[in-house]
């Protein structure tokens, strides 16, 4: 069976082993013919060379992350707002349902189609950007948010509600502290997968760094591809760093 | 913990003027998000009801190709991968230098997203699903290769030591005493990537790398809303069908390991 589809899918995909070799060796010509020349004896006029762009890259490069920051936050904070109607165990089955179905849609419409769509309705620039990340941050994370309300203990929850508290009054302080760690860790850990989301957005015109990088590639620069490139994964990898770092000492400081 | 108390609030304070200016930098003015949300209203009783345009067979046509790339891009990722987690895995390769730098050429090809791979190789190798199977397999080959090296490193030592003391060589131990531990992870682990691979084999066709992406955008440019979201349905249709499947076989191979 599996044969089968591997048989039907590279006919679809018309792929065939005599592509595929006489694909590669273009692709790594390609990849070679991006690297830089950088000799040892003149290496930081080389490295100059190479990183010419660097300052206004290194705009974009900020611009990508405050893309995704502010992207998170606010998706974050909706996601908030709508996991704890979205808990199994904090309120009725038919709301549970309905929200649910909502943070699926937001999630599984990917980010790059609302991109498109939100370019057309709010214009070129990162605007449209984050609120394509912020659309599908509040349908992931609402989820997860859920799936940690739901593992906290109701006691806390109950003891407010002996004491008079609203429904949201019980959320806020029965709820909501226990289920903290968590949802900081995954907002963190989100914010991460945004960033490298945010690096591409700026291809169909949503700001950031990826139309820098999408210019390079049009116009076959080269070297400006695999500068920009170093320069995202040097970023990606710091972001990665400092919010593992952040993440585990809000687990650690929870236990 | 007074070091706590003291420094949250201005932590608070600190991120959410961050917040007020990246929105000021992005121009969020109030007159431009009201606009916005009337013009994506109006977009949105464009898109009712959804339509096929008359080319059902070409649109189902491309989704099936973004199917099949998502498909072989996990195929070759996982064939690619496992050898090089075996370079990777602790308690396979001792010398500390080479897993050093495996494992950044892991991270190399993860931190750099499936789309400008895409980029990369729609010019290199030319438009075409070709160029999405290989712009999907090489971020995943470092996903795989992380994941499968965890795995493998987790696995139980005494297999493998019971192999080689039978006098079976150390690429014999390997297969018979490690791979067969882990395979039921591998396997759930490849039957995840293939879900993602599905999502993002759907807008790989945006930058001219096959699949329905392409039929997408191309219907966004010249405004045909009903049916953009005709494509979108599609697309989610695809996405939940794949979930569905790829859960039933998880739970059947963790029922058999």
């Amino acid at each position: 069976m599996l044969a089968i589809a591997i048989a039907a899918s590279a006919w679809i995909g018309e792929v065939s082993i005599a592509r595929l070799v006489r694909g590669l060796p273009l692709a790594a010509d390609y990849v070679a013919g991006t690297l830089p020349r950088l000799r040892l004896d003149h290496f930081l006029a080389d490295l100059a060379h190479w990183m010419w762009g660097v300052e206004d890259w290194a705009l974009l490069l900020a611009d990508t992350l405050l893309i995704a920051y502010v992207g998170t936050v606010l998706g974050g904070m909706i996601a908030l707002l709508l996991s704890f109607p979205a808990a199994a165990t904090l309120a009725p089955p038919w709301i549970v349902t309905i929200i649910r179905r909502a943070l699926e849609l937001m999630r599984t419409v990917p980010t790059l189609v609302l991109a498109l769509i939100f370019v057309y309705a709010f214009g070129l620039g990162a605007f449209a950007g984050m609120l394509a990340i912020a659309v599908h941050t509040a349908g992931s994370l609402g989820k997860l948010f859920a799936e940690e309300h739901e593992n906290a203990s109701l006691t806390q929850m109950e003891a407010v509600r002996a004491a008079g508290g609203t429904w949201a009054a019980q959320m806020r302080f029965g709820i909501f502290p226990q289920s903290l760690p968590g949802v900081l860790s995954y907002g963190l850990l989100r914010f991460e997968i945004n960033v490298r989301e945010a690096s591409v957005l700026g291809i169909v015109g949503a700001g950031g760094i990826g139309e820098e990088l999408y210019l390079a590639v049009r116009q076959f620069e080269y070297q400006d591809i695999s500068a920009i490139l170093v320069l995202i994964l040097v970023t990606v990898a710091a972001i990665d760093l400092l919010c593992g770092r952040l993440r585990r000492s809000v687990l650690g400081a929870a236990t | 913990m007074t070091k706590l108390r003291l420094t949250t609030p201005l932590l608070f304070t600190l991120l959410f003027l961050l917040l007020l200016g990246g929105l000021w930098r992005m121009d969020a003015s109030s007159d431009r998000i009201l606009n916005g949300i009337m013009k994506l209203g109006w977009l949105v009783a464009l898109m009712w009801p959804p339509s096929a345009g008359g080319v059902l067979p070409e649109l189902l046509v491309s989704l099936m190709e973004s199917l099949a790339m998502a498909f072989l891009g996990t195929l070759l990722a996982a064939l690619v991968a496992l050898p090089l987690a075996l370079l990777g895995a602790g308690n396979i390769v001792g010398n500390i230098f080479l897993r050093f730098s495996v494992r950044r050429l892991y991270d190399g090809l993860r931190g750099i997203d499936t789309l400008i791979w895409a980029l990369i190789f729609v010019s290199a190798v030319g438009m075409g699903p070709f160029a999405g199977i290989l712009a999907l397999a090489v971020p995943d080959i470092g996903v795989l290769s992380k994941l499968f090296s965890e795995a493998l490193e987790t696995a139980d030592k005494r297999q493998v030591e019971a192999v080689r003391a039978s006098g079976a060589n150390r690429v014999l131990a390997v297969r018979i005493g490690l791979i067969p531990q882990v395979a039921p992870i591998i396997l759930s682990q490849i039957l995840y990537t293939l879900e993602s691979n599905a999502r993002s084999s759907t807008v790989l066709g945006i930058v001219g790398a096959g699949g329905i992406g392409l039929a997408l955008s191309d219907r966004i440019r010249i405004n045909n809303w009903d049916e953009v979201a005709f494509i979108i349905l599609l697309i989610l249709v695809m996405v939940a069908a794949i979930d569905w499947g790829s859960r039933k076989l998880r739970m059947k191979i963790i029922r058999a390991a």
